[in-house]
């Protein structure tokens, strides 16, 4: 080792876990002393009850942890500090006002069991975004209960699995596309049902004619993403409704990539019988580290019946939650779900209203295209086509030239101070880089992004060592994931 | 606009470059039958000082907990959080970063949710818990799944003292598996030993229990763990109210093989009921069933110590239809916050406030039951939640108290038809003496 390795950079310095910064005896907190009369412990709780020895937590002052999660936040890439193209996570940037309207007492320290007349305010929104989602879905009723996208899909195949058995049919088939989410087949089996996967065809679109042997009367179900996890129209997609309506089967959209249609097209026109949102990636919600996101499934009136309990109506100018729902699919999580990113959302749409909202997808479509117009000299395109809020390369060249992956590439990028894309998804494309700019990033930005990509596509060629032992950067080197699987080390020990 | 910045000129520029005239150029693949040719119907935009004057109007007509003296709980508890927790966790740098695909550029989250397990492992004294999940009651559907999964048998038992939207939620979600759910019938408020003993089969996967549980009584988790592993089924331990293990026995002192739960209380809002966080927590030999995400403390190549993703091969973009969840994103931020919280209350401050709950609710049981008319209605020990019957219904009760500023318990009638006369209350650390003479004054002029 080196001098260098012996003293390293204080970027590299390494931040000791919160249980190692602590002290036994020091605290941090400030809590009021009992101010009820005095009677032993044991009369309250007897002892049998009571746990023998505290939770081993961190002993650390207000302060420790005040610079321990500064530090730690120093350590996090976030939109709100660069350009975060992540295919499929629709990275835009998240609005301030909407945090101050969210963050209010009236809201942030509501009881979700607060008597209906003294929440009318939280009520008359759920109430109102409802109706502003069906309209931008071509719906005609909306929950809002599920806590994220995989779950809405759950909430939602839950919802036909139910109308058909109204109806006395059994299906067991849910179809999904090749370049599906891979929450599409696992909520379809958390559902119960069989999952067939149907090829793509040449041209990124669903197979019409593997999909229509497919179908059967056995199939309840195809779950579509529509612009699709290529980033590409389908363009058939009036075929592809009437051929799963032809066998009685329901049209599910998966609504990941919405962005692309905001005020240009609604899957309730394109035939689509549900749907989900993800609030957090169409509509602005901050995204948390990796949660919370907030679903919406959106369905049209013939599984209206099957929502989830509660729904929010209104009577006169006043605004109730409706349990007496008797062919409702239940409950699929307590109270009515991630309420405050509603709120987030709500705040944006009122925000951006009509014009704006259709201005997203424009120019979300515009960004997109225009990086696809400059990076595909490049890298392959495996899809020749006008794409939509987002496009999929291969770095296949550089790995067969160069012997440079996508994993290789992808860290290198982090080296030029973005986030990488997403990368090996969809699973059709071989060393796929999944690009999503969203609306909200400037010309510049784009330019220097598209600036790094092809810096990296050089480097791929005349320096391969460099991008294969990316990221130089960062704060750690490549980490190793096959140690961390094969011997795991989930928690911290204290080695006394 | 605001939030989008290209300009006209630029809009040209990018046109070009791409070759085609205009942006609806781009839109040529979408069928001219489903473009839609007029604008959305939406009320028109508004600028932020409209924004926010219509959001405050919205919010003032909610009766919030800083506007009333709030007495209840039932799933969703009203405590005090330290100012280090929002003013940490709503950092931009953890606000708005998504799953840490990324490692290299995500440590400062990967750690924090190391840390998050870690400070989940010794509050429960299980030995891994994964990096969240929804909320208790989907997390408590998820770990009979798991249950289900582990033993191979299909029989899951719930207590009736589980909070019943957990147990609604449980049934949705096994709706369509082949897993049948039976309720164990609670008359004393408590889960009986003796009538999960005469409920289990040799396909019982689990028994589900909460503790402390719907009714805030304590429940004798060491009896109902051996009953459970005594016929070969795992015990599911749900701590709706993780505060109580400041003090209580934790679940894996007294045998759960699962803890699911809710975390909303250890620093997070109310939020009319979400976004909460939903915990996990299981057996070192269980781990690799588990759902959702877990991180993993590892070494970069030249060694230095550092956090990951990892066993991910149980999850559903790499394993799919046979993932062990459909779960993707969870409640990372809610996480965050939860480790903030139990950082700075750490081993100390976290008994303190179990002890301040637990002492306030029995002054304020002992004093209702004095009330002429008033009766405690089960006799198992209680954390900080209580049943009382009361001479008066209690909806008409809590009517009369919101009139007196005070958001009264939950009338137990909603979910126990049998039950009509009985109020369910919740004292947090957050009720002062005051407040509750205050509460029994108002009871005494209403009865």
């Amino acid at each position: 080792m080196n001098a260098h390795a012996r003293q390293p950079s204080l970027r590299r310095r390494i931040l000791p876990v919160i249980f190692e910064r602590g002290s036994p005896g020091r605290v941090g907190f400030s809590l009021p002393p009992s101010d009820v009369p005095d009677v032993p412990l044991d009369a309250v709780i007897p002892g049998a009850y009571q746990r023998k020895d505290l939770p081993a937590l961190p002993e650390v002052s207000e302060l420790d942890v005040v610079r321990h999660y500064t530090n730690l936040s120093h350590r996090n890439f976030s939109i709100d500090e660069g350009f975060y193209p992540l295919g499929s996570c629709t990275m835009k940037y998240n609005p301030r006002v909407n945090e101050d309207a969210a963050r209010q007492p009236g809201f942030a320290r509501l009881h979700p069991l607060t008597p209906e007349e003294c929440a009318q305010g939280a009520l008359a929104l759920l109430w109102e975004l409802e109706r502003f989602i069906a309209e931008i879905t071509g719906m005609d009723r909306v929950t809002f209960q599920p806590a994220a996208g995989a779950h809405g899909e759950l909430t939602a195949l839950l919802m036909i699995s139910r109308y058909f058995s109204d109806r006395g049919e059994r299906r067991n088939i849910v179809i999904v596309p090749d370049s599906a989410h891979g929450t599409n087949p696992a909520s379809a089996a958390l559902c119960g049902y069989q999952v067939v996967e149907v090829k793509s065809d040449a041209r990124g679109n669903i197979d019409l004619n593997a999909l229509r042997t497919a179908l059967s009367p056995n199939v309840a179900a195809l779950m579509l993403t529509n612009p699709n996890t290529l980033g590409l129209f389908e363009e058939q997609i009036l075929d592809v409704a009437r051929a799963v309506h032809s066998v009685g089967a329901q049209l599910y959209l998966d609504g990941a990539n919405c962005n692309a249609i905001l005020g240009i097209t609604r899957p309730g026109d394109q035939g689509f019988d549900a749907m989900h949102l993800n609030m957090h990636k169409t509509f602005s919600t901050p995204h948390g580290g990796g949660g919370p996101g907030a679903g919406a499934v959106a369905v049209r009136s013939h599984l209206a019946p099957y929502l989830p309990v509660p729904t929010v109506e209104q009577h006169g100018n006043r605004y109730f939650l409706d349990y007496d729902r008797p062919r409702s699919i239940g409950k699929i999580r307590a109270f009515y779900g991630n309420f405050a990113n509603l709120v987030r959302a709500y705040a944006y749409i009122r925000t951006m209203g009509a014009a704006g909202l259709r201005a997203v997808a424009e120019t979300a479509v515009l960004n997109a295209n225009y990086l696809l117009a400059r990076l595909k000299g490049h890298y392959d395109l495996p899809y020749n086509r006008t794409c939509k809020h987002e496009f999929v390369l291969s770095g296949r060249r550089q790995r067969e030239n160069y012997g440079v992956t996508t994993r290789d590439i992808a860290k290198r990028i982090l080296d030029y101070g973005f986030h990488a894309p997403t990368i090996y998804f969809p699973l059709i494309v071989e060393e796929a880089i999944m690009i999503e700019p969203t609306e909200t990033e400037s010309l510049q930005t784009l330019d220097a992004f598209a600036d790094a990509m092809i810096a990296i596509a050089r480097e791929a060629e005349a320096n391969p060592e460099v991008v294969r032992t990316a990221p130089h950067e960062t704060v750690v080197t490549r980490l190793d994931e096959v140690a961390a699987a094969r011997r795991p080390n989930l928690r911290w020990r204290s080695t006394e | 606009m605001k939030y989008i910045p290209l300009t006209p000129a630029e809009k040209e520029r990018m046109l070009r470059t791409i070759g085609v005239r205009s942006v609806d150029d781009l839109f040529q693949d979408i069928p001219s039958e489903v473009r839609l040719c007029r604008p959305l119907d939406l009320p028109p935009p508004m600028s932020d000082p409209e924004l926010l004057a219509h959001m405050r109007s919205l919010a003032t007509k909610n009766l919030d907990c800083d506007r009333v003296t709030c007495f209840l709980g039932a799933g969703a508890y009203d405590h005090f959080v330290p100012s280090t927790v929002p003013h940490l966790a709503y950092q931009s740098e953890f606000l708005t970063a998504y799953t840490p695909y990324q490692a290299e550029v995500m440590q400062g989250e990967l750690q924090a949710i190391y840390e998050y397990q870690s400070m989940m492992c010794e509050l429960t004294a299980m030995d891994v818990a994964n990096a969240s999940m929804y909320d208790g009651a989907s997390a408590t559907a998820e770990a009979a799944n798991m249950a289900a999964d582990l033993t191979g048998r299909r029989d899951i038992l719930v207590s009736s003292a589980v909070h019943p939207e957990y147990r609604r939620v449980l049934h949705t979600y096994t709706n369509n598996l082949p897993i049948r759910v039976r309720e164990i019938p609670c008359p004393k408020g408590i889960t009986l030993p003796e009538e999960v003993q005469r409920l289990t089969t040799e396909d019982t996967a689990a028994v589900i229990v909460q503790s402390p549980n719907f009714f805030g009584c304590i429940e004798d988790g060491e009896a109902l763990a051996r009953i459970a592993h005594g016929g070969g089924a795992l015990l599911v331990a749900v701590v709706v109210e993780p505060i109580s293990l400041g003090l209580l026995v934790p679940p894996g002192e007294y045998g759960a093989d699962i803890v699911s739960g809710e975390g909303q209380p250890l620093g997070n809002a109310l939020n009319f009921g979400g976004p909460y966080l939903g915990i996990i927590a299981t057996r070192e030999r269980f781990v690799r069933r588990m759902p959702g995400r877990l991180v993993g403390r590892t070494v970069d190549t030249e060694g230095r110590p550092g956090f990951v993703m990892t066993l991910q091969t149980r999850e559903q973009h790499i394993r799919r239809a046979r993932a062990t969840s459909n779960i993707c994103t969870n409640e990372s931020l809610n996480a965050l916050a939860t480790a903030i919280y139990l950082a700075t209350l750490g081993p100390q401050g976290i008994r303190r406030v179990a002890e301040l709950n637990a002492r306030k609710a029995h002054y304020a049981r002992q004093r209702i039951i004095a009330i002429p008319g008033y009766e405690a209605v089960f006799e198992a020990p209680c954390f900080n939640e209580f049943v009382v019957r009361c001479p008066v219904p209690p909806r008409e009760l809590n009517r009369q108290l919101l009139d007196r500023g005070i958001l009264g318990g939950l009338a137990l009638d909603r979910f126990y038809p049998d039950m009509p006369d009985c109020w369910l209350l919740c004292v947090t650390e957050q009720r002062t003496r005051e407040e509750i003479d205050r509460l029994i004054t108002c009871l005494e002029e209403i009865s």
